[in-house]
């Protein structure tokens, strides 16, 4: 059982510079990923207008029959998200969480190039680690 | 689920893994000679510090944010506060105090009495015109260009040069929030 279906990173101009997914529904291939990333990034931006609230900032949870999308937009633009099961609890912690891994293992990278795709073993290593972490304490319930 | 409250410069200070800071002032000290020799132009030299404060900003950022949880800042005044109060102490260990606003809230003043770069550095005279420092004004560049901020900083009193404190002016030259391709008429 996968709480945790995928996980996805776009830069600020909407590019997916990395999508990950742990659950065998639902895989995609590249193409489809950036499709879908360039849409949410779309989706995000006009929800921002179309908000009856002024100052919105863009979808924070999408909320979906079998499935539910966390979105964490930081300040910088740099947008991460999260498609999971729904009702998943802690999901804003786990993606604040990543966005701390990205400050460490990705931008502090000195030859991983701004906005573009993340190739970092590092990173992997510790997103697997935190994911995982996430998912023994789900289980343990 | 309520936000995380900021924290301040001092924790977050106190709970990242620290280096000798003889090793920090060393190291930035090399750089500075090597640049020197390579470009010959203290002016070069200026520009090209700049430009790797810049490099360091526009990452430095987003740790910066994901460490301090400070929430989006309302006017300029609120910015420069916290990058004087959380950003400086976080990073170098020294708080920086903001003097000198101007009547539009667009331009203020950084003064730092003490900075880690500078331990037991003399300038010399054939280095002049050198700013020392000047890759910390390439770093708040950088670092408020990716939060939509156009600024333009500026060394206006360097110990080095026989002032008495560091005085650093950041002028606010526009906001430019992301454009996004969609237009109302079309």
């Amino acid at each position: 059982m996968a709480a945790i279906y995928s996980l996805y990173i776009i830069n600020k101009s909407g590019g997916l510079i990395f999508y990950k997914d742990y659950g065998s529904a639902g895989r995609m291939d590249t193409n489809d990923s950036l499709r879908l990333a360039s849409l949410w990034h779309s989706m995000h931006a006009i929800s921002q207008q179309l908000s009856p609230i002024s100052g919105c900032f863009g979808i924070e949870l999408l909320q979906a029959d079998t499935f539910d999308l966390h979105c964490f937009q930081s300040l910088t633009g740099t947008k991460f998200f999260v498609v999971c099961e729904p009702g998943t609890p802690h999901m804003e912690n786990l993606l604040k969480h990543i966005y701390e891994l990205y400050t460490d293992y990705v931008l502090k990278n000195p030859f991983y190039e701004m906005e573009m795709p993340i190739r970092c073993e590092l990173f992997d290593i510790s997103l697997a680690q935190a994911v995982q972490k996430e998912r023994v304490s789900l289980l343990g319930r | 689920m309520a936000p995380a409250a900021p924290k301040s410069g001092d924790v977050i200070f106190a709970s990242v893994d620290r280096v000798n800071a003889e090793l920090f002032t060393l190291t930035y000290g090399a750089i500075v000679r090597q640049l020197i020799t390579d470009l010959e132009e203290v002016e070069e030299v200026n520009k090209q510090l700049d430009q790797m404060g810049y490099n360091i900003g526009v990452r430095l950022v987003d740790e910066f944010l994901a460490k301090s949880s400070v929430s989006r800042c309302v006017d300029f005044r609120e910015t420069a506060d916290v990058i004087a109060k959380v950003g400086f102490k976080m990073f170098l260990g020294v708080t920086a105090s903001i003097t000198n606003w101007d009547a539009e809230g667009t331009t203020c003043s950084l003064i730092l009495e003490d900075n880690p770069l500078v331990d037991f550095v003399e300038l010399p005279d054939t280095c002049q015109g050198l700013h020392y420092c000047n890759i910390l004004s390439g770093v708040v560049r950088g670092a408020l260009e990716m939060v939509s901020m156009k600024t333009e900083v500026t060394w206006v009193r360097d110990m080095l040069r026989g002032d008495d404190v560091f005085e650093l002016q950041v002028k606010l030259l526009k906001q430019v929030p992301e454009e996004y391709p969609y237009k109302d008429d079309e």
